[in-house]
């Protein structure tokens, strides 16, 4: 049986091109990836580097394939917090296919572990940074959205700020 | 935006986006047992599903496996739920859970 995986996929009126410019430049993915800037010369072997606002390492790995601009796909390692560090490297790939005059967009994230908190992160994550990549490439703007440390931290977090926020 | 409503607004097709939802990435033959459904209404449920791009079937080797998209429920929640009013509706929704779990017990 396959491990615990995220699919995404979504559709950008953009090109290709375009599209796989985003994903891999920093001064794209700061504007959509919570403030976080890429840092790679996407060359299979190449390590992989995304940094935080404060220039803080917050998620790193290698190239495995790369055949732009359809196909990436690299490791991946949260550095930003201990125990999601501890659960080592999963899997990024991107696929992008022109389809009329957009772009099919899918994103796995897999080889994630069991019960992995990193999977619970990705899963609020992805889907905001991918719903804002697709708002900057068609509109010029990306969505306001929180940070996804906000969306993943769960119910702790949830009741924290219900006991704060006067409702 | 139609066909996401459509799609959801049969029950058994919420039933197989639930057991995938429960386990992501599974054949036809897995997402039909234990389901009072002939693998004919499954296939015919998931082409629905495909179409409004709720379901996505990537292959790993000679397996076509079915995964939930959250995609288009995502644009849907965006649309009317605003970015920062998640928190407040996420904060009642486990209240509601957390009081209703209580009364069960």
């Amino acid at each position: 049986m396959s491990k615990p995986s995220f699919v995404y996929v979504t559709y950008i009126a953009t090109t290709i091109e375009r599209l796989y410019q985003a994903l891999t430049s920093a001064e794209f993915t700061e504007r959509y990836m919570f403030g976080r800037r890429v840092e790679s010369t996407w060359k299979v072997g190449a390590p992989v580097r995304y940094l935080g606002r404060d220039g803080k390492l917050s998620d790193s790995g290698e190239v495995l394939e790369a055949d732009p601009p359809r196909r990436l796909v690299f490791t991946w390692r949260v550095e930003f917090d201990d125990a999601l560090r501890r659960e080592g490297y999963s899997k990024v790939t991107f696929e992008l296919e022109p389809l009329g005059g957009e772009v099919k967009l899918t994103v796995v994230h897999d080889e994630l572990r069991e019960g992995s908190g990193v999977l619970k992160g990705i899963s609020g994550g992805w889907p905001k940074a991918l719903a804002s990549l697709k708002s900057l490439l068609e509109t010029g703007r990306p969505l306001a959205i929180s940070s996804p440390e906000s969306a993943s931290a769960g119910e702790a977090a949830a009741i924290e700020a219900a006991r704060r926020t006067p409702l | 935006m139609d066909k996401v409503f459509k799609a959801l607004a049969d029950p058994s097709r919420r039933l197989l986006l639930d057991r995938l939802r429960a386990r992501n990435g599974q054949t036809l033959g897995e997402l039909g047992e234990h389901l009072d459904m002939s693998r004919q209404a499954v296939t015919k449920h998931l082409a629905v599903l495909e179409a409004a791009n709720l379901v996505v079937t990537l292959w790993r080797g000679r397996e076509k496996l079915h995964y939930l998209n959250p995609a288009p429920i995502h644009e849907i929640a965006r649309r009317w739920i605003g970015e920062y009013e998640r928190t407040r509706v996420a904060a009642l929704a486990d209240l509601k859970r957390a009081l209703e779990e209580a009364d069960h017990e």
